[in-house]
C-alpha cells in the first residue's frame, strides 16, 4: 500500500472510532433490573399527590385547561425555546394517542433516565434532568395514579426542532454533561423540612428548569441555582427566587408558602404566565410541603439576579 | 415637504409619548389595586378583623379603578409593548380576550360594591371572584 493510501486508512479508521465513540457514549441507558424492581407496587392515592409535585398537567393538560380538565392529559402545551418548539404529548390512557400500555418501568424509564419505551432518548424540555432525582416508590405511585385517569384521543402536533438538535442520538452528549441525580445543593444537616424542600424543588417540582439560567447548550448553570434569568421558554425574566440581590430575601417563610398557595406575593401582587398553573398544582399540596418548599429557599445560597 | 417631515417626526414623538404615559397610566393603576388588595386580603383571610366600614370603601376605590381600566385601548395602545413592561404581546394578539377579561372584572368588582357586605361571611362571597381575576387575567396576558 502506498503511503498516502495508508494515511487514508488510518484517517478511515480513526473516523471510525470517532463514530464508534460517539454511538457507545450517546446511547440510551435504561434502567437495571434491580432499579425497575423498585417501581413495583405504587399507591394511586399518593400518586395524586406526586402528580401535583411533579407539575404534569402545566404542560400534558391542554393548553389554559382548568379544574377537572386538568385531569384530561390530551398535551398540546407548546414550548418555544432557542432549540425548536418543543409540544407536549398526550400522555392520557389511551392505547394509541397516548401512554396507555406504559408499565410502572417504561415511566421509570422516561422519567429517570429520559428513555422512551422504543429506547430513544426524549428532549430534556420534558424535565427529566430534574425528575432523575425522585424516589423510585414515588414514580411507582404516579403510574398507579396516572392508569385511573381517562383515555383521550388525539395526538398532539410533533414538535418543531431545528437541526442539528433534531438529531436525537446528541441528546446523550447532553445527558453525559448536564443528566446527574445527585442534590444540587450541598446542605449541612438539613432538617427533615428543609430536606423534604430540597427533593419537591430540585426532583419532582423541578423549579430550577425555569428558574435557573441555561448554558448555550441547555444545560443549567448551577452556579446561579434559582436566580432566575432570561426565560428559557416563551419570553421576559424569569425572577430570582433565592435570597440575593433582586430575589426574595425580604420575604418570610410563611409569605412564600402562601404564594404558593394563592399565587398572591407579599405586595399582593399576583404571580403571571406560566406560573399561574404552577400555583394551582402547588394549591393541591398538603401546607407542610409549601412550608418546605419555603424553608428549602430560604436555606440555599443567595444569588444576584441570573443572566 | 419639510413641514411635512416636521409634522411627521411630531406625531411619531407625540405617539411614543402618549405610549409612555399609557405606560405609566396602566402601571398606577395596577400598583392601586396591590395596595387596595393589601387591605382586603387579610380580612378575607381572617388575618385582619372584618370592618363593613373599610371595606366598603376599599371595594369602592377598586371599582373605580376596574372601571377605568376597561377603556383598553387607551392603556394599551399600539407601540406600548415595549420598553418597561411586562404586558404579555398576548394583549395585542386577542385585544378581544383582554378587553372580555377586564370588563368581567369591572362587572365582579361592581357586584361586591352593589351587595354592600355586611359581615364576613358576605365579603368573602363576593370577594373570591373578584380576586380569581388576577391570577387568570396574569396567567393570559403578563409575562
Amino acid at each position: 500500500m502506498s503511503r498516502s493510501g495508508k494515511f487514508l486508512l488510518s484517517l478511515a479508521v480513526l473516523a471510525l472510532a470517532g463514530v464508534a465513540a460517539f454511538w457507545f457514549a450517546s446511547a440510551p441507558q435504561p434502567l437495571d433490573d434491580a432499579a425497575l424492581a423498585e417501581l413495583e407496587g405504587g399507591d394511586a392515592g399518593r400518586g395524586e399527590q406526586i402528580f401535583w409535585a411533579g407539575g404534569c398537567a402545566s404542560c400534558h393538560a391542554a393548553p389554559g385547561a382548568t379544574g377537572d380538565d386538568r385531569l384530561v392529559l390530551v398535551g398540546g402545551v407548546r414550548l418555544e425555546t432557542p432549540f425548536g418548539n418543543f409540544v407536549a404529548p398526550n400522555i392520557s390512557q389511551h392505547p394509541q394517542d397516548g401512554i396507555g400500555g406504559w408499565s410502572a418501568g417504561d415511566l421509570g424509564n422516561a422519567m429517570l433516565r429520559g428513555v422512551s419505551p422504543a429506547g430513544e432518548h426524549y428532549y430534556p424540555a420534558f424535565p427529566y434532568g430534574s425528575y432523575t432525582r425522585m424516589k423510585p416508590g414515588d414514580v411507582a405511585d404516579l403510574h398507579a395514579f396516572l392508569i385511573t385517569l381517562p383515555e383521550v384521543e388525539g395526538k398532539a402536533p410533533q414538535s418543531e426542532i431545528a437541526f442539528p438538535f433534531s438529531m436525537r442520538r446528541g441528546i446523550g452528549l447532553w445527558k453525559m454533561l448536564f443528566l446527574n441525580d445527585e442534590p444540587v445543593v450541598a446542605l449541612d444537616n438539613p432538617s427533615e423540612t428543609i430536606a423534604r424542600g430540597q427533593y419537591l424543588v430540585e426532583g419532582p417540582g423541578h423549579c430550577g428548569e425555569c428558574h435557573t439560567p441555561r448554558n448555550a447548550l441547555g444545560g443549567l448553570d448551577r452556579g446561579q441555582w434559582l436566580a432566575g434569568g432570561p426565560a428559557a421558554e416563551g419570553g421576559g425574566r424569569v425572577p430570582n427566587i433565592t435570597s440575593g440581590e433582586g430575589g426574595i430575601g425580604d420575604w418570610s417563610e410563611a409569605e412564600i408558602a402562601d404564594l404558593l398557595e394563592t399565587g398572591f406575593t407579599p405586595d399582593f401582587d399576583s404571580v403571571g404566565g406560566s406560573m399561574a398553573s404552577v400555583i394551582r398544582n402547588m394549591a393541591e399540596l398538603p401546607s407542610s410541603d409549601r412550608d418546605a418548599i419555603a424553608a428549602y429557599l430560604k436555606a440555599i445560597p443567595g444569588h444576584p439576579d441570573g443572566s | 415637504m419639510k413641514l411635512f417631515a416636521y409634522a411627521a417626526a411630531a406625531l411619531t414623538a407625540m405617539s411614543v409619548a402618549a405610549a409612555a404615559d399609557a405606560l405609566e397610566d396602566r402601571q398606577n393603576l395596577m400598583k392601586e389595586r396591590g395596595s387596595l388588595m393589601r387591605i382586603l386580603a387579610p380580612i378575607a383571610q381572617e388575618k385582619q378583623p372584618f370592618d363593613a366600614a373599610t371595606v366598603l370603601d376599599a371595594l369602592e376605590k377598586m371599582n373605580a379603578n376596574a372601571q377605568a381600566t376597561t377603556d383598553v385601548a387607551a392603556l394599551w395602545p399600539e407601540g406600548s409593548n415595549t420598553g418597561d413592561t411586562e404586558s404579555s404581546p398576548k394583549v395585542w394578539e386577542d385585544m378581544a380576550g383582554f378587553q372580555a377579561a377586564n370588563d368581567k372584572f369591572a362587572a365582579d368588582t361592581a357586584a361586591a360594591v352593589a351587595a354592600a357586605p355586611q359581615d364576613l361571611a358576605a365579603f368573602q362571597a363576593v370577594f373570591r371572584p373578584v380576586a380569581s381575576n388576577c391570577g387568570s387575567c396574569h396567567e393570559a396576558y403578563r409575562m
